[in-house]
């Protein structure tokens, strides 16, 4: 028999059996379907959480000083730590594989006035590093704070966008003076908005940025609260981490393995963490969603069966006439697997036609932008491939084990 | 045409034993027009199947056409029915969901024929049982008789040498049983070895030769019956 015609035949065969092929693929359509928002569901939520992560800044620690809490070279242990502007810059020097660092220094409660709006907010001073370490990028026609800033000790604010929202409303702010502690100070750039779903001080965008030389000049000071530093690309901070407790160690005559000397939130760890624990949760779907075809594949299998017994006369009279075993057995295959990828195909279409018309809802700071997961919809497709063979072939093989009286009813 | 030694078939369901044929000598020469009476469990039904390879016997030996049929795997069965033997049924047996052209031309597509001479084959098929206007019509949409005659059309597509027609006229009125009849008679005279299974007298007057079966074995094999 040509391939053609057995096509054609199969075709009409399954045509007369509307309800049958409806129920059987919809068993596998709503697996498809379900596998498909997982992952890009899934896919979705992990990039939101990256890019919130992210809204910290990236490759970067953040290091406080601390208490030493081992005795060294005749010293007691419990001695304080703490380190200068001239200690950054020194780290800076001689640290490998740094890419960036900045001191920062902060002071909570400072009264600040735009016209007769007044408020308490976070003052920083900082380094211009500071600003790409912490992606404060300005909204366009500003900037972050320069080195000519810093050199100059100008009285120039980059504001948080929120900050600015509260002290200037909807006006343009670039250029306006505001007054920071009584003291007039320009803005220079207001934060473009940005996710941002972890802090140590309080929200960038609540907050005011100043040079730290402007910092340092106002209040008279000389301790940073903490820097901020940042391996290159494709360096470790594990690297940077020990350099750093080594030279300030040696400066300030504390252990180098003594880690409570500095206090360091090493922010990259929290991405390790964050990359190893989407990775269970993508194995966990993948879990889920080869349980759910499987379950779509005895669904399946068990129409088939069902098939099998409603059309065992059907088979015996196809054999009476001269039907070979291969060809019943090429029917319940194709038929099955017809049905399962028609379904599957149904149920992707049906995925990614929602996963296009999710940003409608407006939902993404909360699950993120779903995205069809290339791989994972591929793996989905060649396990229901798979399935569909299995739950064909053995019905298949039953009915062309009958003996053609069998099927046929005759004794 | 068919030469069967000592056939023997039994059937075992669970634990108990049946046996169908115990043991049946039988000639059929080419071109004979037979009729195979015998009450209810005599072992009509089980011989047709031999006969049609749709089942093979226990023990004995059976040649149709020169073929030992024992001797063949599923798929040569397969094409024996396919190229050898015609079968008519009782209950028609046609697929319901399919148009009379689209039963008739069943046999042809399991042996390969191009579209185009099964179409023509198809056509004269119908045309030759008398149902060239029915050809679109569904099995739901035609009599019994009508069934009948797509059933038989079906039956000659690949020029089978031997018909085997079990009970063709039982679920039929005496008209259309009749016009049935003679359409076999014409399958005869046009050289093909017609074999009915019936109940029916009047059906067995009509053929040249009557073999009557009895639990089993063959009670008298017609030979030497007048013909009409």
């Amino acid at each position: 028999m040509l391939p053609f015609q057995t096509v054609k035949q199969f075709l009409r065969d399954m045509r007369h059996q509307k309800l049958r092929t409806f129920m059987t693929m919809g068993g596998i359509l709503w697996g498809t379907l379900a596998i498909v928002l997982l992952f890009a569901f899934g896919k979705g939520i992990h990039k939101q959480q990256i890019k919130s992560q992210k809204g910290l800044g990236e490759n970067i620690a953040i290091v406080w000083p601390g208490m030493t809490t081992k005795p060294w070279q005749g010293l007691p242990k419990g001695r304080e730590i703490r380190f200068t502007e001239e200690d950054v810059a020194l780290l800076k020097s001689k640290v490998d594989g740094i890419a960036r660092i900045s001191p920062e220094y902060s002071r909570w409660n400072v009264f600040m006035k735009y016209g007769k709006n007044e408020m308490v907010q976070n003052i920083i001073g900082v380094w211009p590093e500071f600003g790409e370490m912490r992606n404060l990028i300005p909204e366009i026609g500003g900037r972050f704070i320069n080195s000519l800033d810093i050199v100059q000790k100008r009285r120039v604010v980059f504001l948080g966008d929120e900050l600015k929202s509260q002290l200037l409303g909807e006006r343009p702010a670039i250029g306006e003076f505001i007054l920071i502690n009584n003291v007039p100070f320009q803005v220079v750039g207001v934060l473009k908005t940005k996710k941002q779903d972890s802090s140590y001080n309080g929200r960038d965008s609540r907050k005011a940025f100043i040079p730290s030389s402007t910092f340092t000049g106002m209040y008279s000071i000389l301790y940073p609260n903490n820097f901020v530093v940042q391996h290159a690309e494709g360096g470790s901070m594990e690297s940077v981490k020990d350099q750093i407790y080594k030279i300030l160690g040696k400066k300030y005559r504390f252990d180098p393995a003594d880690e409570e000397a500095l206090g360091i939130w090493d922010v990259t760890e929290g991405m390790k963490f964050l990359t190893t624990f989407f990775f269970a949760f993508r194995v966990f779907l993948v879990g889920i969603g080869i349980a759910t075809l499987i379950t779509g594949g005895i669904g399946v299998s068990n129409i088939m069966n069902v098939v099998l017994e409603e059309r065992t006369k059907e088979i015996g009279i196809k054999m009476a006439l001269g039907a070979k075993k291969s060809l019943i057995m090429g029917q319940f295959i194709f038929e099955t697997l017809l049905l399962t990828l028609t379904g599957g195909l149904i149920g992707y279409l049906i995925g990614v036609g929602i996963v296009s018309v999710m940003p409608i809802f407006k939902v993404e700071e909360f699950i993120g932008v779903p995205e069809i997961d290339i791989l994972g919809t591929g793996m989905a497709i060649i396990v229901l491939g798979m399935i569909g063979l299995a739950a064909g072939y053995f019905p298949a093989r039953r009915a062309s084990n009958l003996q053609p009286v069998e099927a046929l009813k005759l004794f | 045409m068919i030469d069967m030694k000592f056939v023997r078939k039994k059937y075992t369901t669970g634990k108990i034993e049946f046996e169908a044929l115990k043991g049946i000598d039988l000639t059929v020469g080419k071109n004979e027009f037979i009729s195979v009476m015998g009450p209810s469990g005599s072992g009509k039904s089980t011989l047709m199947n031999i006969m049609g390879c749709l089942d093979i016997p226990s023990s004995g030996e059976y040649l149709l056409e020169g073929i030992n049929v024992r001797t063949l795997s599923a798929n040569q069965l397969a094409e024996v029915r396919n190229q050898k033997v015609g079968f008519v049924f009782q209950s028609f047996n046609l697929l319901p969901y399919a148009t009379a052209f689209e039963n008739v031309e069943i046999p042809l597509l399991f042996a390969g024929v191009k579209a185009r001479q099964r179409r023509d084959r198809v056509m004269n098929l119908l045309a030759q049982v008398g149902l060239a206007e029915k050809v679109g019509n569904k099995p739901t949409e035609m009599s019994g008789g009508e069934m009948q005659r797509v059933a038989i059309a079906r039956a000659l597509a690949n020029k089978p040498n031997l018909i085997l027609a079990d009970e063709p006229t039982g679920n039929l009125d005496s008209k259309s049983g009749g016009e049935i009849i003679n359409i076999f008679r014409q399958l005869w005279q046009e050289g093909h070895t017609i074999i009915i299974i019936t109940h029916d007298q009047n059906v067995a007057k009509q053929t040249l030769r009557t073999i009557r079966l009895k639990d089993g074995t063959i009670d008298n094999n017609g030979n030497g019956s007048a013909p009409l």
